[in-house]
């Protein structure tokens, strides 16, 4: 009965927090953050209860809990929940990202706080039934559920950018990307229900009886396709990633940190638990095309990073980069590249997490994004250059922090079966340097554009920065904690990528 | 010996601590920051003497594992052996010393700079330690890639420490990424020996090698050339060197430790470790010692035609570590380190020296800006004279003799006349830029304000390092014999007694006649220099060696030019221009049909008969 209530208490505290947001100006605040703190706690618990040891692997994953009540039982649809190590990983992470998301808020959002944290809430509650609906139509509802508070939270509370962007603007581009690409994976859901119908009579959509069944030819190729494109929007792969430079930009800092840190993940585990084993033998047959785009990502948003002047595109293009090394590891065939792929994200959400919150943080004290007028900012603004240091160290993988563990298991793994692959994806780790190095330069180098001191960092800003450094360094130092997580879902993955018979 | 760990939990514990508390006192942050190294360095004594009472036993401490899927185990284990242990000694012994030296150089070096941080300093110093320890101590190529990833970003920050200058900014940003190339050749490197040996445990990969890597087939030539890769960045060999002179930005005690004594060598250290692999690549062998020699000879002529004191001193260090280089590559491997040891002492020294010269002279680096400092400051004089000898491997007193005569015999004795001759000419260059350094800047009469009035600087945090290091840099420290019996083979040599004798004293007539040279140009009124260099040619050659043979001008069109280009193209993302087209036609469609909506009565009228003349016609048509 645990697994319904981490998606309905973000739904109802969101609600909470629009009532409250009537009473006083903090209260919402309060009650949100004691949402998260709630979710978390929950996760957490899960985690020290569960049993995520490798086993055997069978036809179907080795959830640790399932939750299923029926729905609209016309079409074989279920409210179909469940868990394993990877969708626990997953939502440890929304759950700690969801706090930081509010306490990155506290000062920022000063207009309709009630609604903003419904908004809030509403999203990670979308993600959390993403990481567990196992109902294929239930995960389509989430997929979509998800959206419309990120929409409206870019809408509404977002900023203009220097460049004449505005975020209604930003916001509709994000959604008619999202929501085009959602259209086509509806239409593969349905394809897929329907194809199996005709196979065994059973009209389902449910994860384990599809599973069992794979549609093979070139059916099963365009359906593949379907969810690809879906996946390939959010994560994002060059060129399905237009959207993301623009909504990072113009997004709040929490919409930022929940856009990189957690939304886009929601791709990667689409990914790794639908298109993958849904139709392994189509996926094999695609994989040099998606790690062809993989490489072309982590090359095409790293040159996109180096000349960006605001300091949040600048970030966003060096997701894209990020992602590529992901669509390589989903792709490679490896457990080691996978679980590397898991540390990554972990990893990255967290670096780029204190990144976007460090941009909100300059903001507040500068009012602006352009780095042209930033420069010289170390000695003026306290700790925060010492943060921002950390956290740019780790985006360029540097060892000790979660992303290098992340990078490099995903290299090594992958290196057996596509040695050139992983060459030319090495060649981006300097590129990486280049713009995060850049970044660095011009806005903490350099002569100061004033004198006056600008405001340190107040306890609340430390220590969700001081939180992520810590979180940071403990995925560097000790990857063991979210590998001895995943492994049994990442063995599941490749092995069924491997050997498609181990499915029937 | 579980007391192993301990070296480098003092350094990280030391940085952590002052890095969280930025504002403490300086007073405290000496205390730490130096104190952390001490300990340090107390315990690798206490390891050295367990170490010998052992039999020279390598001792392997796993602390955690790492990383652990499937068959891929990567432990957090350090091994400490005869290798290890002489670099530790190193690392933490001269490292002690310089950080005391810091403790003096900074405090003056603030003193009108009040808003860089001395805690960051420390910090990052400390780091640096901790890192440079890991590198060496790492059991496995993955924790050595920490360490050596951790010691480039702590040169990169301590590099820029000034953040306020530009140009130190550059320098800093220049030094890590050249660094990274190399660094990225390493990983291939790790992935080569993942892949052909299913771990990265070093001492497997070494007892491994030889049945597991074919001798000369071009995946072993190909994993040598990438280990090799990584080895010429860090080190600043060619073609990677280009970092090395303008990383002289940082303070003076940074360029001591990272850019001179430790850091710059840890590609030595790669090579001597990972040697097997190499003696399996026979042209990758080979490349070894052409590059050092190619190195030593560039930075040589480099170090000619310099005017700031510290670049002299940058190219000397590139020219020296070509040495290690040569000798690595006529399998010299004992050689290599010892050089490396006693290079450390000198080089260390003649950079503190260095560090005492510029703030007696009010931060004036210039060497033509100084001139008789002999009186003024005789402590960092004889500093010099001793370091420079050593590092001219003046025979019998210094250090440096035996070191760097050891390389060059052990070249001929093995066969590689070329190379031998070639670090010949090089000891020659070497004699010639380091007396030229020191006539000039203590010889003469002062050419400036600042040197006219030098101050002497005091304090036992200054003596007290320049002190131990001269003792250390002369015949003394070469009394010191690093234990590798155990780590890396023994050169055997088939040649006589009498001819090693022999060679000695030519190498010693050569420094000497350099030194010799080196008097007559720089000591008195240098007339004939004066005149060849405001020759035409003279002109020209000098620019030539003073941009170290135009590799940075060669490098920014090459690598640097393209890049921005395509960064320019790149200012606005064409991907998402192309996919500007679709709301581009809708809107065309919608203004088409808006522009039909005119609300004028005769248009509607109008249109409608053109449509039912068009459908009539159609039918009729058809």
């Amino acid at each position: 009965m645990i697994l319904p209530w981490l998606i309905l208490i973000p739904f109802i505290g969101g609600l909470l927090c629009w009532l409250a947001g009537y009473m006083g100006h903090a209260l919402p605040r309060y009650v949100a953050l004691v949402t998260m703190g709630l979710v978390t706690v929950l996760s957490f618990w899960l985690w020290a209860t569960g049993d995520f040891q490798l086993g055997a692997v069978g036809a179907v994953p080795a959830w640790t809990h399932e939750f299923q009540v029926g729905w609209i039982e016309r079409f074989g649809i279920t409210f179909h929940l469940a868990i394993d190590g990877l969708s626990l990983v997953m939502i440890i992470l929304s759950g700690l990202l969801g706090i930081l998301a509010v306490g990155c808020s506290w000062s920022e959002v000063t207009d309709r706080i009630g609604l903003f944290h419904l908004n809030l809430m509403w999203i990670i509650g979308g993600v959390m039934g993403v990481f567990l609906a196992i109902d294929l139509f239930l995960f389509f509802f989430f997929w979509e559920v998800m959206l419309v508070p990120m929409f409206l939270l870019v809408a509404l509370w977002g900023h203009h950018s220097d460049e004449g962007g505005s975020p209604a603007k930003a916001a509709i581009k994000f959604f008619i990307y999202t929501q085009a690409s959602g259209l086509l994976m509806l239409l593969s859901i349905l394809g897929l229900a329907f194809a199996h119908y005709y196979q065994t009579g059973v009209f389902t959509f449910d994860y384990q009886a599809l599973l069992d069944s794979p549609i093979g030819g070139t059916l099963g190729m365009v359906l593949m396709l379907g969810f690809f494109i879906a996946f390939a929007v959010k994560l994002p792969v060059v060129p399905l990633h237009g959207w993301l430079p623009g909504t990072h930009a113009q997004a709040p800092t929490a919409g930022s940190v929940d856009l990189a840190g957690i939304l886009l993940k929601t791709a990667a585990y689409g990914m790794l638990r639908f298109a993958l084993p849904l139709f392994p033998e189509q996926s094999a047959l695609f994989a040099p095309v998606a790690m062809a785009l993989g490489l072309i990502g982590i090359y095409y948003g790293a040159v996109l990073a180096f000349p960006q002047t605001d300091i949040k595109r600048l970030v966003a293009c060096s997701s894209i980069s990020h992602m590529g090394f992901v669509l390589i590891a989903i792709y490679s065939g490896s457990t080691l590249a996978l679980q590397g792929a898991v540390v990554l994200m972990v990893a990255h959400a967290f670096s780029a997490a204190g990144l976007f919150i460090i941009s909100g943080q300059l903001y507040e004290r500068l009012h602006t994004r352009d780095m042209r007028q930033m420069g010289g900012l170390f000695g003026r603004t306290g700790a925060l250059p010492g943060f921002a240091l950390v956290f740019v160290m780790a985006s360029l993988g540097i060892p000790g922090t979660g992303n290098f563990i992340g990078e490099f298991l995903v290299l090594f793994g992958a290196f057996e079966e596509s040695p050139w692959v992983v060459v030319i994806a090495s060649g981006g780790l300097v590129l990486a340097a280049v713009y995060s190095l850049v970044l660095m330069l011009r806005v903490y180098y350099g002569a100061p554009k004033s004198k006056t001191a600008l405001p340190g960092l107040g306890v609340r800003e430390t220590s969700m920065l001081a939180l992520l450094v810590v979180a940071l360094l403990i995925t560097g130092f000790f990857p063991q904690l979210v590998l001895n997580l995943s492994l049994q879902s990442m063995t599941e993955v490749t092995q069924w990528f491997l050997n498609p018979s181990l499915l029937q | 010996m579980n007391y192993l760990f301990l070296v480098t939990l003092f350094p990280l514990i030391g940085a952590v601590l002052l890095a969280i508390f930025r504002r403490m006192p300086v007073n405290l942050a000496a205390t730490i920051g130096v104190g952390s190294i001490g300990l340090s360095a107390l315990t690798t004594l206490a390891l050295a003497l367990q170490f010998f009472g052992n039999d020279q036993t390598a001792f392997v401490q796993h602390l955690w594992t790492w990383i652990s899927v499937e068959a891929f185990e990567v432990g957090f284990d350090y091994r400490l052996d005869g290798l290890s242990l002489t670099l530790l000694g190193v690392i933490t012994g001269v490292g002690f010393l310089i950080h005391l030296f810091a403790s003096w150089y900074m405090r003056e070096d603030l003193k009108d700079q009040v808003d860089y941080l001395y805690t960051r300093f420390f910090c990052y110093m400390n780091l640096f330690v901790f890192s440079m320890l890991v590198l060496v101590l790492g059991n496995n190529l993955l924790l050595m890639f920490l360490g050596w990833e951790g010691v480039g970003l702590c040169s990169y920050l301590l590099i820029g420490y000034y953040y306020r200058g530009e140009a130190n900014a550059w320098a800093a940003f220049k030094a890590f990424i050249i660094t990274r190339v190399g660094d990225v050749f390493l990983a291939i490197g790790m992935f080569l020996i993942w892949i052909q040996f299913g771990t990265l445990d070093i001492q497997t990969v070494i007892a491994q090698a030889p049945e597991v890597m074919a001798e000369g087939t071009l995946l072993t030539e190909v994993t040598a050339l990438m280990l090799l890769g990584g080895a010429v960045g860090k080190s600043a060999q060619l073609p990677l060197q280009t970092w090395l002179a303008d990383a002289m930005a940082g303070p003076t005690p940074v360029s001591a430790l990272i850019h001179a004594a430790t850091m710059v060598t840890a590609g030595v250290y790669l090579i001597a470790r990972t040697h097997v692999v190499f003696e399996l690549a026979p042209f990758t062998d080979e490349l070894v010692g052409v590059l050092g020699l190619l190195t030593l000879l560039i930075a040589g002529f480099s170090a000619l035609a310099q005017t700031d004191i510290k670049r002299v001193l940058a190219y000397s260090t590139m020219s020296q570590i070509g040495y290690m280089f040569l000798a690595l590559g006529v399998h010299a491997y004992g050689a290599a380190i010892f050089h490396l040891m006693i290079h450390a002492f000198f080089k260390a020294l003649l950079f503190l020296a260095s560090g005492s010269v510029i703030i007696s002279c009010h931060h004036e680096q210039n060497i033509f800006k100084m001139g008789g400092l002999r009186k003024k400051i005789p402590l960092a004089y004889a500093c010099f004279v001793v370091g420079g000898a050593a590092l001219s491997a003046l025979p019998i007193v210094t250090s440096g003799f035996y070191s760097k005569d050891e390389i060059l015999w052990l070249s001929f004795a093995n066969g590689h006349t070329v190379l031998w001759l070639g670090g010949l000419a090089g000891a020659f260059l070497t004699s010639i830029y380091t007396f030229r350094m020191i006539f000039i800047v203590f010889h003469g009469k002062p050419a400036s304000h600042a040197s006219e009035h030098a101050h002497a600087p005091q304090g036992i945090a200054h003596h007290l390092p320049l002190l131990v290091l001269i003792v250390l840099s002369t015949f003394v420290g070469a009394f010191i014999t690093p234990p590798l019996s155990n780590v890396l083979p023994e050169t055997e040599v088939t040649a006589s007694h009498a001819l090693q004798i022999s060679l000695e004293v030519l190498s010693s007539v050569v420094a000497i006649v350099g030194l010799g040279i080196a008097a007559a140009l720089f000591l008195g009124r240098r007339r004939f220099v004066k005149g060849l260099v405001e020759s035409d040619e003279g002109a020209k050659l000098w620019q030539f060696f003073n941009s170290a043979f135009a590799f940075d001008a060669i490098y920014d069109r090459l690598f640097v030019k393209p890049y921005l280009a395509i960064a320019r193209l790149h200012r606005y993302d064409w991907i998402d221009k192309l996919a500007g087209i679709f709301p581009g036609l809708v809107k065309l469609g919608n203004s088409a049909m808006s522009a039909s909506q005119n609300g004028q009565l005769r248009s509607y009228a109008a249109t409608f008969v053109l449509g039912a003349l068009v459908i009539v016609a159609a039918l009729l048509v058809s």
